[in-house]
């Protein structure tokens, strides 16, 4: 199963590679990670997606808890949370697609952030899913460039990581 | 006052109470050793390769409770001692290495002896640190012994560029250290012991799987109390030797691939079974899907809680320190009224009678022709009253020694069990020989292990180290040629050692004492000859019988009772 695991580290170099290599060293998957500093600059905050049996999944808790450099952990998916993710796309814009672009653009809550006489490029915020069937719907042909944060996530209400 | 990088470096070692530390110096690292030059608290042990620097104060740290120190210099230094932390990071060891780095300016360019000690060692490291700041030296190193023996113990490295050991700074030790990020587990959760208590009383098969977590927390004497207070059978694994007594009733020996019949039928067959500081290893169960066939509840203790349910289901997990979570089950169950099934235990022994006579005990046909490999240990057990520190290589002669030296105390079988490091036997040793200078050191060895490092002979002269080498030469890499014999149809692909040097005149050009044992009957007078020479290193080469096998064996990847016992007996 797919699950989002948070996480709060130390905001040292190395901090990241150790998580990246704990992944890479026991085999366990990462569709994305995203990872910046928190209000408190000491500490980072990172989202990694991945996908394991419920087995895997808790050993890749214990083995992130296990790391020195990582203050707490959270699997988002053990509960309610907010899954958000940015794209940037470029698409091929010209003749008569430019007006269907810019309607699909705005009926799913897009934004036009740059335009020249072949291209848009558009920012979109939302889910893996909502990104992902706006890909599909534009067509991969008029697609030049995408490029994606992977998701962040928080808990809802009062589900806080927090120190 | 300020001091140097270097000159901090060193006192905090004094304030951690270190005795010794091993090392080779270089240039990162000459700073470091100039320091050391001034000071007389801390002793320099120089090895003779990197790699036996952390495999000795591997030793000295499990023949003791204490943190092995040693110091290397960047680039070859370090990754020559990537082995030895590799090695006591797969065993638990709690150890500090220090590594001299390029200074902070060269590195990223490719300069001389520049390697990414931080990145190199990763895996293979509980921590590790790259210090950027003299002021933060005293600090790290704090750190770095804290996390090193605090929790679940192992390595930590600090590397410490050049011109950090040169600058200068204050010097001022913290009292205590906190690790926002690191709460390592103390007492276990109470209700999960009430629960195990339970579980236990109940049981008609109750079994006790202990492992190095039980030498490493230093908890034999609860772990012996809570046998003798249910009657259960006990096993240890590989690292778990003397952490109960092998003389006691209730010890069935070492399980797992080498383990003997009815610890290996108890273990599969048991209903209620309690994991103390051990962890399910593919080398202890074999075979994890024919390991769950059977049903049983299964209760694991440990500090690690990554280590619980890893391989296996866990009814009952409990994390904690071992020591704090026996005392408090052995309270619950002094306290209770409730006894263990004295009927259904002792249906449970007579079992594993059967099991005792079925799988023949630990045997080998002895003879007077030939040296049988087992002979020599035995004799070693007798001679020494069971009493040695004997270290290990890695191979046949390793599970010889675990089966047949009976260990009655923990911290005496020194061994790779992890990795499995060929080389590590001999400085190993001197790490313990240092640490008790006046004890019977042991170190049984292979002819191929024996010349992994070799070299340390050199090193033994020089700091007067009486270790007893016993050199099990059949002539063969023996445990790949057994292998081979069983799996890849005699073919023994490289497994031969051809061009053995005579290891008595090496001994003897390293300035010691080498005796060569053809006859069985020469194995206890050389023996004898050779422990009475209490300030002499004796290197003993024991021409073995070079087709001996180690049984039992599970063949790898079956399960514990698919069993292979010994042929021809
Ligand atoms: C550094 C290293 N290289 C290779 C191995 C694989 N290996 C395991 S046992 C063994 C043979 C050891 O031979 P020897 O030391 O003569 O002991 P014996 O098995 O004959 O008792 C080998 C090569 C290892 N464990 N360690």
């Amino acid at each position: 199963m797919r699950h989002i695991i948070s996480l709060l580290m130390e905001n040292e170099a190395g901090a990241l590679s150790r998580v990246a290599g704990l992944f890479s060293a026991r085999g366990y998957n990462i569709e994305s990670l995203t990872v910046a500093p928190t209000e408190d600059a000491t500490l980072s905050r990172m989202t990694i997606v991945t996908s394991g049996s419920d087995a895997v999944i808790e050993q890749i808790n214990k083995q992130l808890n296990k790391l020195i450099d990582v203050v707490s952990v959270m699997d988002l998916s053990e509960g309610e949370h907010i899954e958000r993710e940015l794209m940037l796309v470029k698409l091929r814009a010209e003749g008569d697609a430019r007006e269907e672009l810019k309607r699909l653009t705005d009926i799913f809550r897009g934004r036009i952030l740059d335009v020249t006489d072949h291209t848009y490029t558009i920012e979109l915020t939302g889910s893996r899913v909502k990104l992902d069937s706006f890909i599909d719907a534009i067509g991969r042909e008029l697609i030049l460039e995408t490029v994606r944060t992977g998701a962040s996530g928080i808990g809802r209400g009062n589900r806080i990581l927090k120190l | 006052m300020e001091m140097t990088g270097a000159e901090i470096t060193i006192r905090c070692l004094h304030e951690e109470g270190v005795e010794y530390i091993f090392g080779y110096p270089g240039g990162a690292v000459l700073h470091i050793y100039d320091a050391l030059f001034q000071q007389d608290k801390v002793k320099h042990i120089l090895v003779r390769h990197e790699q036996a620097a952390v495999h000795a104060a591997d030793g000295y740290a499990r023949s003791s409770d204490k943190v092995g120190v040693a110091l290397v210099t960047s680039g070859p230094g370090l990754t020559n001692a990537v082995t030895g932390i590799a090695t006591a990071y797969l065993d638990s060891i709690p150890m500090v290495v220090i590594s001299g780095q390029v200074p902070t300016f060269a590195i990223g360019e490719d300069a001389f002896q520049e390697v990414d000690a931080v990145g190199i060692t990763r895996p293979c490291v509980k921590h590790n640190f790259l210090v950027k700041d003299v002021k933060d030296i005293a600090a790290t190193i704090k750190k770095a012994f804290y996390l090193a023996n605090s929790g679940r113990p192992g390595p930590v490295l600090v590397d410490i560029p050049k011109d950090i050991s040169a600058q200068k700074t204050t010097f001022s030790y913290p009292a205590t250290i906190n690790i926002r990020s690191y709460q390592p587990p103390g007492r276990g959760d109470s209700q999960q012991i009430m629960q195990a208590v339970q579980l236990l009383l109940t049981a008609k098969r109750p079994m006790i799987y202990a492992g190095g977590g039980v030498v490493l927390s230093g908890a034999s004497a609860q772990l012996t109390e809570l046998v003798r207070l249910l009657g259960a059978p006990c096993t240890n694994t590989l690292m778990g030797l003397g952490g109960f007594p092998a003389n006691d009733t209730k010890f069935v020996g070492m399980l797992g691939m080498h383990g003997t019949y009815e610890a290996n039928m108890a273990m599969q067959h048991c209903d209620v079974l309690v994991a103390i500081g051990a962890r399910f290893d593919d080398r202890v169960i074999g075979n994890v899907e024919h390991f769950a066939q059977v049903p049983r509840k299964i209760i694991h203790i440990d500090i690690d809680p990554s280590s619980i349910a890893k391989r296996v289901k866990v009814d009952v997990p409990i994390v904690g320190d071992l020591k704090l979570v026996l005392d408090e089950l052995l309270s619950v169950l002094r306290a209770g009224t409730q006894k263990p099934d004295v009927a259904g235990l002792a249906d449970w022994w007579r079992q594993i009678e059967e099991w005792r006579v079925t799988g023949g005990g630990l045997r080998y046909k002895n003879s007077s022709e030939i040296i049988k490999p087992q002979f020599v240990i035995e004799t070693l057990h007798r001679l020494t009253g069971g009493d040695a520190f004997v270290t290990s290589d890695v191979g046949q002669h390793q599970m010889w020694a675990a089966q047949y030296y009976k260990f009655n105390h923990p911290r005496r079988w020194i061994n790779s069990g992890g990795l499995g490091t060929m080389g590590f036997g001999l400085p190993a040793a001197m790490g313990v020989q240092l640490k008790h200078p006046g004890a019977t050191v042991a170190c049984v060895t292979g002819e191929g292990s024996i010349q992994m490092n070799i070299q340390e002979l050199s090193t033994c002269k020089q700091y007067h180290l009486p270790i007893k080498v016993l050199s099990l030469n059949n002539g063969y890499l023996g445990m790949v040629r057994q292998w081979q014999e069983f799996f890849h149809g005699n073919r023994f692909s490289e497994s031969y050692m051809d061009a053995l040097p005579d290891f008595v005149k090496v001994a003897e050009a390293y300035g010691h004492v080498g005796i060569r044992i053809d006859n069985p009957a020469d194995v206890e007078p050389a023996m004898k000859e050779a422990f009475a020479r209490k300030n002499d290193l004796v290197f003993m080469d024991f021409r073995t019988d070079p087709t001996e096998n180690v049984f039992p064996m599970v063949p790898g990847g079956k399960g514990l009772s698919e069993v292979v016992l010994s042929e021809d007996l």
